[in-house]
């Protein structure tokens, strides 16, 4: 096995289309972004896809993450997109999964059957952005306080907050 | 053959300025180093820089042992209740250093979950600016410390 990374790519390309391939009534959109060949499935098929993946020798989930693409000059599809990065060191191969989810149903099912790691990520993901998944075993915050009332990375939250960081108790010297 | 040799076996002094030579001369910091501050904090305590010089080599990782909080790096959201709860701790008299850029005002970090500076929630006694401080820095901050207890003001700086 080569280990060029030109090689790699069109590993990674190959298993992407044939697994692709397999889900004819997803439309799996395969591409290439940075590089890396990115999968564009519908949020219902994203777990059997990655299913396949795995099955495929992608062993090794790198993440699990969102983006919002409220203030982006081009919109997506949807107000948000979650990506998986999967990774099969056997292959030297990666691929990016990506499914759009929209902004009134946040919600996709749990990739942490398949892979332990998910279950980190996706509560950060939760944490950040909001997005639910379905079937994970203690969805809570994983960065922010328990208390806290919003999603920080969504685009409409201030970057300075909503006054979170003001809000605490003065001791004074005769208090203390 | 010291200096006592030349006194005449005893010294008239006050109590209260007894106490005060007491207490500036073993400031026990309790080190509360949250980011990089704190790598400067340690250099400031080991051999090179060696704040026991000043009296303060003891380090009370207990805040009920403590004298001196020296709060070396960012504060976020999230630890300002374990400060807050940590200085309340602290039994009197005590002391307050806020080191570095983070913890007097943010620094760059102007974002949602940073305090934008610790004086804001808890008194603070001495700040050193820089970002980070350099040890040399963190001394004379607890040498300014010790010049307030010296003068008598201890507890008397605005909250």
């Amino acid at each position: 096995m080569s280990r060029e990374p030109d090689a790699a790519r069109a590993r990674a390309r190959e298993i992407a289309l044939r697994v692709g391939n397999r889900f004819v009534e997803a439309a799996v959109l395969v591409g290439e972004a940075g590089g890396t060949t990115t999968m564009t499935v519908p949020r219902d098929h994203a777990i059997p896809i990655l299913e396949a993946l795995r099955v495929a020798g992608f062993d090794y989930l790198v993440d699990v993450t969102a983006h919002d693409t409220l203030k982006l000059e081009e919109p997506g599809e949807e107000r948000f997109c979650v990506h998986w990065i999967v990774h099969a060191y056997g292959l030297d191969a990666r691929i990016h999964v990506r499914a759009w989810v929209p902004e009134d149903d946040p919600r996709v099912e749990t990739a942490s059957v398949l892979w332990k790691a998910a279950l980190w990520g996706e509560r950060e993901c939760y944490d950040m952005y909001g997005i639910e998944f379905d079937g994970h075993p203690d969805l809570r915050r994983i960065l922010m306080p328990e208390d806290f009332g919003a999603f920080p990375l969504r685009k409409d939250y201030p970057l300075k907050g909503r006054g979170e960081r003001d809000n605490f108790p003065v001791i004074t010297r005769d208090k203390a | 053959m010291g200096l006592e040799s030349k006194l005449p076996g005893f010294m008239m002094s006050t109590v209260e300025r007894m106490l005060r030579w007491a207490r500036k001369n073993s400031m026990w910091p309790m080190p509360f180093g949250t980011a990089c501050c704190a790598i400067e904090m340690m250099s400031a305590l080991s051999s090179r820089y060696d704040l026991a010089r000043f009296g303060a080599e003891v380090i009370r990782f207990s805040p009920r042992q403590s004298d001196v909080l020296i709060v070396s790096g960012r504060i976020s959201i999230k630890m300002m209740p374990v400060l807050q709860k940590i200085y309340l701790q602290m039994p009197e008299p005590k002391w307050v250093i806020s080191m570095g850029a983070c913890a007097s005002c943010g620094g760059v970090f102007d974002t949602y979950t940073l305090i934008q500076g610790v004086d804001r929630f808890i008194p603070v006694d001495v700040y050193i600016p820089g970002c980070p401080p350099r040890p040399e820095n963190l001394v004379d901050a607890l040498i300014e410390i010790q010049k307030k207890i010296d003068e008598g003001k201890p507890i008397e700086t605005p909250a």
